[in-house]
């Protein structure tokens, strides 16, 4: 097994850990941070290929996709702010509501 | 003995720093408190920073530790602390919903697995000749090709942070 194939290895093993996060965990912040879990390991796998590859335009695009993980956290955390405002609690299951 | 650890140094730490990324991605998903979740998730990142280290692209390791665990993790973990700790969510771990997200979860690796075992496609062979990159080659492809992305990124910025406030100009509307 080489890097290439144990690193991308990683990064699927991380991508699922944060899905099945997302699905069974039940505080939101929680959740959240699985979403992150997920997207590190999508990056990890663009970062192996983009040198596997040679190109430093890979490397730019982890860049970009950083800035737009923090505008989503930055987003994310007020809103889950709010929620916590309005029932009290972090409990995903108490916003069963939401689903319509 | 020595000589040999020696030359496969680069090997071995990769292997510690993946199974300790994996460790603490297993400790995200088992762990009650959300700032201990917190916690494994910021050694999780500070470890992919290391293995970016070891490929060489350092300055995204660089970026890995500020912007991820100095400025995203850092923000989460205030807001653990500002949140009330006798809310029930933070005890009770798991939704009804583990035991088909564990079996999802089995199907969904397995298929993963399955589709990578099968082995990873070639690189191209006219990229493949480009070899290694350093910084020098991500500065000049960032500043010269890819300027107008970065200021585009501003933008995006600008809007993350008027949607925050008028968010919380929502929440403060409801309340009085």
């Amino acid at each position: 097994m080489d890097k290439t194939q144990l690193l991308i290895a990683l990064a699927l093993a991380l991508f699922s850990l944060g899905l099945l996060g997302v699905i069974v965990r039940r505080n939101l912040l929680v959740m959240l941070m699985c979403m992150e879990l997920m997207l590190n390991g999508v990056n990890l796998s663009l970062v192996t290929f983009a040198q596997e590859a040679g190109a430093a335009v890979g490397a730019v695009l982890v860049f970009l996709i950083f800035v737009v993980a923090t505008a989503e956290i930055a987003i994310a955390i007020p809103i889950v702010l709010l929620l916590v405002r309005r029932r009290r609690t972090l409990d995903a299951d108490a916003y069963a509501d939401l689903k319509g | 003995m020595l000589e040999s650890l020696l030359a496969h140094l680069d090997t071995i730490l990769l292997v510690v720093f993946g199974v300790s990324a994996l460790v603490g991605g297993v400790l995200v998903i088992v762990l009650r408190q959300p700032m201990r979740v917190a916690m494994a998730l910021i050694s999780t990142m500070v470890f992919l920073g290391g293995i970016y280290g070891l490929l060489g692209v350092h300055f995204i390791a660089a970026f890995q530790v500020l912007i991820y665990v100095g400025a995203v993790m850092v923000f989460m973990v205030y807001v653990i602390m500002l949140l009330d700790t006798r809310d029930p969510a933070q005890s009770r771990r798991f939704s009804p919903l583990v035991v088909p997200g564990a079996i999802a979860f089995v199907l969904f690796l397995g298929a993963l697995v399955y589709g990578v075992a099968g082995g990873l496609p070639e690189a191209a062979p006219a990229a493949k000749a480009g070899g290694s990159f350093g910084l020098t080659e991500f500065a000049v492809a960032f500043l010269n090709e890819y300027w107008l992305h970065f200021e585009l990124t501003s933008v995006l910025l600008l809007a993350a942070v008027v949607a925050a406030v008028a968010v919380i100009k929502a929440s403060k509307a409801d309340h009085g």
